[in-house]
């Protein structure tokens, strides 16, 4: 268990998906997440970001290749709390009955007992996970009544609550107005430098250079992977996103307001 | 003076002349029962959406119910091995497959529920299939009885001691898996206590009507709360009351008792389709309305 102390890495080595209506999703994907940073896992909608994701977390199984996180299997990370997952909102059932307190309490389940008894620790860390992402007063509402980026914010906080080394957010920014995108870029920052290697997908190049240490391109296949800075190069960008011109890319990324939605 | 003790005394002899009757007293406490069993897991089938598989699992009993009074065993176990048997062979399929679930589903419980019919014509046996495909809680015998208390016992119990471990496998299966829990073993708890529902409920509803129990109630709930503790305990609510007055309509008019039973759950839920609080086609309305003249305000000041 020592190695918990330190930030844990993730690789993913030589891994292809093939969905079962025969659709190819990623081929020979190598990379490395490097250990106590956050990664932006960039490409074009549809381009495997996801399906990179599900892999990662041992949801799908591959049908080729290995993954392990800090050394470990990805089931025996899970087993020892060490990845957490905010899905993509339209993965989730926003109109189930739970409150937000419940979603976040969700978090701590991998630490109880078999019937699930939340102790006296478990409720403290679920209010202050709820402080840390300002969702303490929503605590009672049911999921679907919340906006967009108060829906990240309630599963940040269960990410939060299982204080997982590893964390991945899946599109964390789609359907999140501009301060809200702050906060979280804020707090993401904070929970870098406790320790924790963050990996976000996303398809909106505008903010990734504002927060993220590293970047891996994505299409289908990692395509290039290094310091934001490194791989931020407009073959890089042309590459990953096809057939679009480099000038379009860079006025989408001049663009804030404006999300880039890049159709593969 | 007369006709307003006549209004006491009348609903008053209504009920209570009915629980004289030794078959009665039982047949009510019984499906009281199966009431509440079923009312607590139609809340997780209603989440879960699996309402197809609880139909699917109430036909695949039939060949099991009969299997059992050849060999002489009882009726739960035969059902119960059909019912979860079916679970298994859809899943196996639907994996081995490019079939979508529902037809996968269709499958494999028309050919269960065929394979049924065709022993209940070939095996020498006293069963009746009429009770069998429309339940006979009033002629419930005591073996039987026993066997719904059992099996409904079980499935509370499991649900009671797992029933967060469910609930977050019906809300967030990824979640589960990621933080370490086994949802495979909860999609088989799940299964089996669905399939020992099934046999809890086959007497008094039928193979028929006992996905309606299986249902109904949970429906009934999602629409009037969305909390789940609250959730469960409108279900079960409206499932007993709805086979408790079943069946004294059953007795009083002489009419099926899972049908009076499944049609009064249907009625309670037209009303709360109407006038549920929130989610009721009127608040709806009422809703949409008021935005609409907010909207129009706006508009005007501008
Ligand atoms: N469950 C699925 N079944 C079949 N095809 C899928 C499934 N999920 C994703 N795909 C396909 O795989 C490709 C990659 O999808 P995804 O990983 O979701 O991309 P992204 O997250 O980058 O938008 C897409 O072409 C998508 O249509
Ligand atoms: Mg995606």
């Amino acid at each position: 268990m020592t190695m918990t102390a330190s930030p844990l890495n993730i690789t993913v080595d030589n891994i292809s998906v093939t969905y079962s209506n025969a659709k190819l999703a990623l081929y020979n994907a190598s990379c490395t997440v490097m250990p106590g940073a956050i990664t932006a896992l960039v490409g074009p909608n549809g381009c495997g970001k996801s399906t990179l994701f599900t892999s990662i977390m041992g949801f799908l199984q591959p049908s080729q290749g290995k993954i392990r996180v800090g050394g470990l299997p990805v089931q025996k990370a899970q087993k020892q709390q060490l990845m957490a997952y905010v899905p993509q909102s339209d993965e989730v059932d926003w109109n189930f009955p739970v409150s937000v307190f419940d979603v976040v309490m969700m978090g701590r389940y991998g630490y109880m007992n078999f019937f699930r008894t939340p102790s006296q620790k478990d409720r403290r860390i679920v209010m202050e996970s709820l402080e840390r992402v300002a969702m303490a007063d929503f605590r009672n509402h049911q999921i679907g009544e919340l906006s967009g980026g108060q829906k990240k914010r309630a599963f940040l906080a269960r990410a939060l609550a299982q204080a997982g080394k590893v964390i991945l957010l899946d599109e964390p920014f789609t359907g999140v107005d501009v301060k809200t995108e702050k906060k979280i870029i804020d707090l993401l920052l904070q929970i870098r430098d406790e320790g924790h290697t963050i990996l976000v997908s996303t398809h909106d190049l505008a903010s990734i250079s504002t927060f993220c240490d590293r970047t891996i391109l994505l299409n289908k296949t990692v395509l290039a992977t290094g310091t934001t800075e490194e791989v931020f190069t407009e073959d890089n960008l042309t590459l990953t996103f096809g057939g679009l011109p480099a000038s379009s890319l860079r006025q989408m990324t001049s663009n804030r307001t404006h999300s880039a939605e890049v159709e593969a | 003076m007369i006709d307003l003790l006549d209004l006491v005394t009348m609903p008053w002899n209504w009920l209570v002349e009915p629980l004289q009757y030794g078959f009665l007293r039982q047949a009510i406490w019984v499906s009281a029962f199966v009431g509440l069993v079923c009312a607590v897991l139609s809340c997780y089938v209603t989440l879960k959406g699996w309402s197809l598989m609880g139909d699917a699992v109430s036909h695949a009993v039939v060949p099991g119910v009969v299997v059992s009074y050849a060999l002489g065993i009882p009726f739960a176990i035969g059902a119960f091995a059909f019912g979860f048997g079916a679970t298994v062979a859809i899943g196996y399929i639907k994996s081995k497959t490019r079939l979508k679930e529902d037809a996968v589903i269709g499958v494999v419980f028309t050919g269960f529920f065929a394979f049924g019919l065709v022993l209940v014509t070939k095996i020498p046996s006293n069963i009746d299939l009429f009770h069998i495909l429309f339940g006979n809680v009033l002629g419930i015998s005591q073996q039987d009885i026993i066997q719904t208390v059992i099996a409904g016992t079980i499935t509370l119990a499991v649900i009671l001691l797992r029933r967060k471990d469910l609930l977050l496998f019906c809300f967030d299966p990824n979640h589960a898996k990621a933080i370490g829990l086994n949802t495979q073993l909860m999609y088989y708890t799940l299964l089996s206590v669905l399939a020992l529902t099934i046999v809890t409920a086959l007497q008094t509803a039928g193979i028929i009507l006992v996905v309606a129990m299986l249902v109904t109630p949970g429906a009934i709930a999602y629409l009037l709360t969305d909390r789940f503790d609250r959730m469960l305990m409108i279900s079960v609510a409206a499932s007993v009351t709805s086979c408790v007055l079943g069946t004294y309509f059953s007795y009083h008019f002489d009419i099926s008792t899972g049908g009076s039973i499944v049609v009064l759950l249907t009625l309670f839920f037209v009303a709360a389709m109407i006038f549920a609080p929130k989610y009721g086609i009127f608040a709806q309305q009422f809703q949409q309305r008021a935005n609409k003249k907010q909207l129009n305000e706006v508009a005007s000041t501008h």
